[in-house]
């Protein structure tokens, strides 16, 4: 029988931006047995609902995550609105759409950056993160903020976009689709990322599904999950695709986020020629009393926020349950069977954010 | 207003293992556990399944002395939450397939959301 050895992968290791440890159980070079490890920053936000206001507690869910915020903010924001029965005027819910593509497109080029980073690829992350540059300038002159946008309020939005504004934002995304197409081209077709993503951390589809695997990781393995599809924020209104891949592997979790980036350009483009004028918010008055499993896709799957509230101004609780935590276990099935050299590529495509897991 | 329809279904502890065991036949996936103090020694804990976008969640209310059962044996990854559970509430699971005996989520404070709520007060 072949000796097994334990080798530590993380806390600090070069492809994690955020600590997560594995033990990996190891035959030689092969990955027999993987144990996640979580906890290093827990911040215990949730927590937080007792001391803050329920409007006040906005900005603690968009803080969230650094990469996603805006639909942190909005998945609560439309959560509490479905207790309080607060109807939200139509040109807020586009505005909502158009920043939650933006936050999709911005999570997708850090992500393909990243990803090309721990094959080695260095010249492909850096055109993956010249592309996502400009995606953030659009977030800096349209809210005022490239991280924290801070425009998403209970009953609306706080900013509207003027409409010659999203007139050259629908223009400079067709230039931004060229760049993007150029850039996709090379992780799909080019040998050295096939050879390091191709067969490499295969999820079958009923793992992924009864597992409990969600956004790209999931559609990767074919499971057609998009949350997106239940017509949150103007998304009803919208031809949303659902984009899939059946092989389930990095190259397919690849393959998923790059169509995504394309389809994230026509739905601005849809929201852009179809806002309507008006307002962008009503006025809100009274307390939340009820609950609410609010879900919305963000760029890494599914995301839950549950909200209770008591008809106080603090609600009893907000519970977050952010993507990748749910992507955990399919990641551990994963690395089950894999060399150890794989290891970093297939932990970076199941697109690991441990600031929303560490919430 | 949105449509995203979903149940509450209040279940006793006993049968929860027999109701989780029904979603998983019927092709449900498991989306999240979460648990919610809602007494001095009280908690919620709602199990919410999935499919086709409707949200079926099986509650449960226990204290923190009442063994829950894992449902690690019918959904492979809900240890990720039963350990969270327990790490943060003081819930006590039995039978996890991963059981992280408290180190799952490192906190200075145990069980920090068990603690009784004080509304309002400032950090």
């Amino acid at each position: 029988m072949t000796k097994q050895i334990i080798v530590p992968f993380g806390p600090q290791h070069p492809v994690l931006p955020e600590p997560i440890h594995l033990d990996l159980v190891l035959e030689d070079e092969r990955v027999v047995d993987a144990i996640p490890s979580i906890g290093y920053i827990h911040r215990g936000f949730e927590k937080l609902v007792e001391k803050r206001e329920f409007t006040e507690y906005v900005y603690v869910a968009e803080r969230t995550c650094g990469i996603c915020s805006f639909i942190h903010g909005m998945t609560y924001c439309v959560g509490v609105e479905q207790i309080m029965n607060i109807e939200v005027p139509e040109r807020a819910d586009y505005l909502r759409t158009i920043w939650s593509e933006y936050s999709r497109l911005h999570s997708h080029l850090l992500w393909l950056g990243l990803f090309a980073d721990s094959f080695g690829f260095e010249n492909l992350f850096m055109n993956a993160w010249r592309i996502r540059e400009r995606i953030l300038d659009v977030f800096e002159q349209t809210t005022g903020g490239r991280v924290i946008q801070g425009t998403c309020k209970i009953g609306g939005v706080r900013r509207d976009i003027a409409n010659e504004k999203l007139g050259e934002m629908a223009q400079d995304l067709d230039r931004t689709r060229k760049e993007i197409d150029d850039l996709t081209k090379i992780f799909l077709n080019d040998n050295t990322v096939r050879h390091r993503t191709r067969n490499v951390g295969v999820l079958s589809r009923d793992d992924a599904y009864h597992l409990g695997a969600v956004g790209p990781t999931a559609r990767g393995s074919g499971v057609a999950i998009d949350l997106r599809k239940t017509g949150y924020a103007a998304y009803g209104k919208l031809n949303v695709p659902v984009v899939t891949d059946s092989c389930g592997d990095c190259y397919s979790r690849c393959l998923v986020r790059c169509r995504e980036l394309f389809s994230s350009i026509d739905l601005i483009q849809q929201a852009i020629e179809k806002i309507p004028e008006g307002p962008i918010d009503v006025k809100v008055t009274g307390a939340p009393n009820g609950e609410f499993f609010c879900r919305a896709e963000q760029p890494r799957g599914e995301l839950v926020h549950y909200i209770k509230g008591d008809g106080s101004k603090h609600l009893v609780r907000s519970r977050i349950r952010t993507p990748t935590l749910s992507n955990i276990p399919s990641l551990v099935k994963m690395l089950q069977g894999c060399e150890l050299a794989d290891v970093p590529v297939i932990v970076l495509s199941i697109d690991p954010c441990i600031s929303c897991t560490e919430r | 207003m949105i449509t995203q329809e979903q149940s509450i279904i209040p279940i006793d502890v006993g049968k929860l293992i027999g109701g989780v065991e029904q979603c998983r036949n019927e092709g449900y996936r498991l989306v999240q556990i979460g648990c919610t103090k809602v007494g001095d020694n009280a908690f919620e804990i709602n199990y919410s399944f999935d499919k086709d976008y409707i949200l079926k969640n099986l509650r449960i209310t226990v204290t923190a002395e009442t063994e829950v059962p894992s449902i690690t044996g019918m959904y492979w990854g809900a240890f990720v939450y039963e350990n969270e559970m327990h790490d943060l509430f003081g819930i006590q699971v039995k039978g996890i397939n991963i059981d992280f005996k408290g180190t799952f989520i490192r906190t200075s404070v145990k069980y920090p959301f068990g603690v009784t709520v004080v509304k309002g007060e400032k950090p």
